[in-house]
């Protein structure tokens, strides 16, 4: 569905995409996941035709997106970071014209407008002006434009940004449900650790215009973090053993905690504190954290991801993340 | 299948839908030459005629509404509405002519309603002249509307740059067209000036069409000068919407 090919985009002197490699077969739900900035919404906007690439091809939905932009046009739906919708229209009207834009005739525009009024909960709020809905009816407004002509393939720049969380759960519940129903490939690009995390079976790490890591939130866990044991005991001398003891995975100890990394942990678990108990340095208590994407990403890069979002001074970040 | 025509259609009837939902818009840009009909008609010296000046202000009303029109794709431009345009198969020539067409629709409204309300102070109208005067002022106005929604594609993200270049040309060209006061009294230098005017051959037209006076030399340079503001306005306009991202 998607193919690119060391795609590259340079703005005057900030290189914002480095020679992308991406594939992404039809059906999938691929989220590309970075702090502000660092080349996701570039990468969206080449592959939606927005902007041409500085050097590198991109194919989408089997066209060439310089050569062949129409053909692109007419085959994927994008929902950009702002509001789709003019503000001074009404929402059920520019569906419509939505429709007709991508060669609907009137009727088939009204029947579709009103079929995506109902299914995603606009039907009290679809004969206003827009500037007078919500946030979060306007984004559910996006997503209706953005699916007017049933595309194959739809691109969301960053769909929840600026949502309360209620809000947020709601629109990734029509996003999964769309996908269930229609089989839609969806890639969106989020600075969201649990959106990435909850949604995607795919998630595409971008740091500086580069992919950096693309794998299944759970793979992207297991081989760049892992789980960690972390062990309390009452004597420092009983942690100094059972450091030594333990087998499995990369252990620390620091005073009286002893921490294990190591993939698969909480099957690990009952068998370590059997086998501690029985070595005479019983464990007084234990903790498995799981790792965030979070961890992942400081892994891979060395900064965290939170403290990216933050720089990006959109409020809700901290919270959210 | 779809063509630059019916995507031009597409597009100009999106724009027209706000207004056909609320019709009283079209009085809004009025406003200010509203103003001048009843504040500044009074004071023309007796030689000056109703006759002489309504057809001045149906030009300023296009001028000042279709020169602010530029504003409302910068407003699109910055919520995110006209990227969603760009994304979809329209063609681009037609995000731009669909835009620019109809701004001659309230154009038109308020030339009538300006002629109504000047029909019981002693307005003659002739129609025939008038309505000819209303083609060529549709044509104008497309180029200006056109060159409004270059401007806002130039400015982009810079708002203020917009209504700095369009502030800063609006009266100088009012003036120099002899809307409001005839230029044929001026100095010399204001003279030369105001023949550098394209707007200035529009208004002339204008007052020999509006006075029931049809086979004139300035019906054909005023046609002449609108029909060269809708080329170079559709033709820079079309350029800047095709680079638009």
């Amino acid at each position: 569905m998607i193919e690119t090919h060391e795609l590259t985009k340079h703005f005057k002197d900030v290189k914002a995409v480095q020679g992308v490699d991406l594939a992404v077969a039809p059906g999938e739900l691929v989220a590309l996941l970075g702090p502000n900035g660092a080349g996701k919404s570039t990468t969206l906007r080449m592959l939606t035709t927005l902007i041409p690439p500085t050097s590198g091809t991109a194919r989408v939905a089997g066209f060439d997106v310089v050569r062949r932009q129409r053909e692109v046009r007419l085959r994927i739906g994008y929902i950009g970071q702002g509001n789709g919708a003019g503000h001074s229209q009404r929402g059920r009207d520019e569906l419509i014209s939505q429709g007709r834009a991508y060669g609907l005739r009137v009727p088939e525009a009204r029947r579709r407008a009103g079929e995506l009024i109902d299914s995603l909960d606009l039907g009290e709020v679809a004969d206003r002006t827009v500037s007078t809905l919500s946030g979060g009816q306007r984004r559910r407004l996006d997503i209706a434009m953005g699916l007017i002509h049933a595309p194959e393939l739809l691109f969301l720049d960053e769909p929840s940004t600026g949502l309360d969380p209620q809000n947020r759960a709601n629109l990734q519940e029509h996003i999964l449900e769309l996908r269930r129903r229609h089989g839609t490939t969806i890639v969106l690009t989020t600075h969201y650790l649990d959106e990435a995390d909850s949604m995607a079976e795919r998630v595409v790490v971008i740091d500086h215009g580069r992919i950096v890591a693309d794998d299944t939130p759970a793979a992207l866990k297991a081989t760049h973090v892992g789980d960690r044991i972390v062990l309390g005991f009452d004597h420092e001398t009983d942690a100094t053993a059972a450091a030594a003891r333990v087998a499995a995975g990369s252990v620390e100890r620091q005073g009286l905690t002893v921490v294990v990394t190591v993939p698969g942990a909480p099957r690990l678990v009952p068998d370590l504190l059997e086998d501690l108990r029985s070595a005479g340095t019983p464990v007084a208590s234990v903790e498995v954290v799981r790792p965030t994407l979070d961890d992942v990403f400081l892994k891979l890069t060395g900064r965290s991801l939170r403290e990216g979002g933050a720089a990006g001074a959109r409020t809700g970040d901290l919270v959210e993340a | 299948m779809s063509n630059l025509v019916t995507d031009t259609g597409v597009v100009f009837s999106r724009e027209l839908r706000p207004m056909l939902r609320n019709p009283f818009t079209v009085v809004f840009s009025m406003v200010q030459p509203l103003v001048f009909l009843g504040l500044f008609a009074p004071l023309l010296p007796d030689d000056l005629s109703l006759q002489w000046f309504v057809p001045g202000i149906v030009v300023m009303s296009c001028l000042f509404g279709t020169s602010m029109t530029g504003s409302n794709l910068l407003f699109e431009i910055q919520t995110g509405s006209h990227e969603r345009m760009l994304v979809t198969p329209l063609r681009r020539p037609a995000l731009l002519i669909g835009r620019a067409l109809k701004e001659i629709v309230p154009v038109l409204a308020q030339a009538a309603l300006i002629v109504a309300l000047c029909l019981p102070f002693g307005f003659e109208l002739h129609l025939a002249g008038t309505l000819l005067g209303l083609v060529i002022l549709a044509v104008f106005c497309l180029g200006l509307g056109a060159l409004s929604y270059t401007l806002a594609l130039a400015a982009k993200n810079q708002e203020w740059l917009f209504w700095t270049v369009q502030q800063t040309l609006l009266f100088p060209l009012l003036l120099l067209a002899g809307m409001l006061l005839p230029i044929g009294n001026g100095p010399g230098w204001l003279q030369s000036l105001s023949k550098w005017n394209p707007l200035t051959y529009v208004v002339d037209a204008e007052r020999a069409l509006f006075n029931g006076e049809i086979w004139t030399a300035a019906t054909a340079t005023g046609a002449l000068a609108a029909a060269v503001v809708a080329a170079v306005g559709l033709l820079v306009g079309a350029r800047a919407m095709q680079r638009s991202d």
